[in-house]
């Protein structure tokens, strides 16, 4: 059984078709990249596996039961676990607690017994403030850790970012471009780093990636959609020279009895 | 042990509190006395008015209707319950002490439950919905208690005696609740359930993302204030012969909302300093009347250009006082209960 599978997804925004038919199947353990152009709906399936929206048609199997239409919360829950291509983290909150919101499962205890700060309550805060500095070592953060997070230069909130994903101790990360604005250096920790969580922690990851270095070097499928479609599937060396996806990126060649621009 | 503790605490605090009120009675007039008990009154308003709009970020522009519920709700069941308790206990300071806790934790109650029928449907959008709702809210229930004939429709209610409600409001009490209703909102605040209702201020699809269930904690932060402005109003009844559905008017939210903007939109501390300074100010301006209003718009305007984000911001008392200290770890809660 596969971690995740997506079973003819389809995703209709009024009059536009941004994920139509789209299926693939997700290993246990495997980094896994989604590519193509601009507007080519990779996100957008992100947020339907995330349950931001609710596909119209087709199934998403997380361990085998069916998550679609499941709310996003109830999802996260689940063991998915998500970063923001427009950044998204809780700016006027210090790095530690950033990722101590995502520290539910690790906090029993409650809302009565937060006000009245019972043994448990604190005995489960310690375990929790804990683990968030565990991840935020992970990532390199944790000098940060009682840093504003709005403050911090962009790849540090990237990676923050990541690290508030990982305090749901999920099975599967999805990562939306997390490259994005780092420069060369900082993409290559990042490779490491997403190896890492792989390798060390278990973790099977979803990659939207603009970086190709990025993503050549790291994935091991890489299934690329374009106009909401899935053009190609296959290793990066296939995909490297799949002509569907050189078209989709470069451009057809024109026809000769046409005029180019 | 700590059980110990708290209660070792708790038993000063409150012989401090009613050492204060000896003081407060033999120091001043009786004028000034109901300034402190107003201000104490605003304290809880704004303590839990800022958990909704500060912490989480939802705006209520209309909890002066939570004040009246708790308000004729306090003095409905105080009335009713004087009767019963007094026969079993016989008249005396503790009869009149169990009678007006329950009442006011009636009072709470009922407006918890109303604010959680408000906030259900409401808060399950995002966005200024709530806003709306709670305008019309404070406006339809003011409206209900004017109709509503057996809580006197608009002359008010004023029990079954003819001297009015009993003045069980007294200094130790409001203090003491005061007290009460600041730790456990700090409590709440400075703890998991308060980090996530601040996720859900700053990024809600981002909170909802990270497993939070941001529509059950924003209708359970909501009742909660919605309670502790019970809590005021079932304090204000008792405060005075009887309830007015003129006492809760829109304005009254007005005033809320001016503490906790003027302290500090999400600071407890700052929400304490806005109540003080509304209830000293409306004194102040009281030769004014309406035009008081005018006033509080031009200070509204005046901080939004000085100061947008109040007085201390989101930050809190112990903040500025600590700010030495390295800040490698997420400021501990402090252990009140």
């Amino acid at each position: 059984m596969s971690l995740l599978e997506l079973r003819s997804v389809d995703k209709i925004f009024g009059g536009l078709h941004a994920v139509k038919g789209v299926s693939f199947r997700v290993e246990k353990g495997t980094i896994f990249g989604l590519i193509g152009p601009n507007g080519a709906g990779k996100t957008t399936l992100f947020n339907v596996i995330t349950g931001v929206y609710t596909p119209e048609h087709g199934e998403i199997l997380f361990q085998g039961k069916n998550i679609a239409g499941l709310k996003p919360a109830m999802i996260a829950e689940r063991g998915v676990a998500r970063t923001f291509q427009n950044i998204r983290i809780f700016k006027t909150m210090t790095v530690a607690e950033n990722v101590m919101v995502a520290g539910h499962h690790l906090h029993k205890a409650s809302i009565a017994a937060a006000i009245l700060r019972t043994r448990s309550y604190e005995r489960d805060e310690r375990a929790l403030a804990q683990r968030a500095h565990e991840l935020l070592d992970v990532l390199g953060l944790a000098p940060l850790a009682g840093e504003v997070a709005g403050s911090l230069p962009y790849g540090s909130q990237r990676r923050l970012e990541i690290a508030r994903g990982l305090m749901l101790s999920p099975q599967l990360l999805l990562l939306d471009e997390p490259a994005a604005g780092m420069n060369s250096q900082e993409a290559r920790t990042l490779n490491e780093q997403i190896r890492f969580l792989r390798d060390q922690l278990g973790l099977t990851v979803i990659l939207v990636e603009h970086n190709m270095t990025v993503v050549m070097n790291v994935c091991e499928t890489i299934h690329v959609v374009d106009h909401g479609e899935t053009i190609a599937e296959g290793t990066p060396g296939e995909i490297k020279t799949h002509p569907k996806v050189l078209a989709a990126y470069l451009g057809e060649e024109e026809p000769e009895n046409e005029a180019s621009a | 042990m700590r059980a110990a503790i708290r209660l070792a605490i708790a038993a000063a605090v409150l012989l401090a509190i009613y050492g204060l009120m000896l003081g407060v009675e033999a120091g001043f007039t009786e004028y000034v006395q109901r300034i402190i008990l107003l201000a104490g009154i605003n304290v809880i308003l704004a303590v839990g008015l800022n958990l909704i709009n500060g912490t989480t970020g939802q705006f209520s522009i209309g909890h002066a209707g939570f004040m009246a519920v708790g308000a004729y709700g306090a003095a409905f069941v105080g009335v009713k319950l004087a009767g019963p308790v007094h026969g079993l206990l016989g008249p005396g300071a503790f009869a009149d002490a169990l009678v007006f806790n329950l009442a006011l934790l009636a009072g709470a109650l009922f407006a918890g439950v109303t604010g959680l029928i408000v906030g259900m449907p409401s808060l399950r959008l995002r966005g200024d919905y709530l806003a709306v709702v709670t305008l019309g809210f404070g406006e339809i229930i003011r409206i209900l208690f004017n109709n509503a004939s057996f809580l006197g429709s608009a002359t008010g209610y004023f029990g079954d005696d003819p001297s009015g409600l009993p003045a069980y409001t007294n200094f130790f009490w409001v203090f003491a609740w005061v007290t009460l209703i600041v730790a456990l909102i700090h409590n709440l605040t400075f703890s998991q359930t308060g980090r996530s209702l601040t996720a859900i201020r700053e990024d809600e699809i981002a909170a909802e993302a990270m497993a939070t269930p941001s529509t059950r904690l924003k209708v359970t932060a909501f009742a909660i204030s919605a309670a502790t402005a019970g809590i005021a109003g079932g304090l204000f009844a008792h405060m005075q012969a009887g309830v007015r559905p003129e006492d809760f008017r829109f304005e009254k939210s007005i005033d809320m909302i001016v503490m906790i903007i003027v302290g500090g939109l999400g600071s407890i501390s700052g929400a304490i300093l806005g109540g003080i300074f509304v209830a000293v100010s409306l004194e102040l301006m009281r030769d004014l009347q309406q035009y008081r209003l005018v006033l509080y718009a031009l200070l509204l305007i005046l901080i939004m250009i000085v100061r947008p984000e109040g007085l201390l911001g989101t930050r809190e008392l112990h903040h500025f006082l600590r700010r030495k200290k390295s800040a490698t770890t997420p400021a501990p809660p402090t252990g009140r209960a």
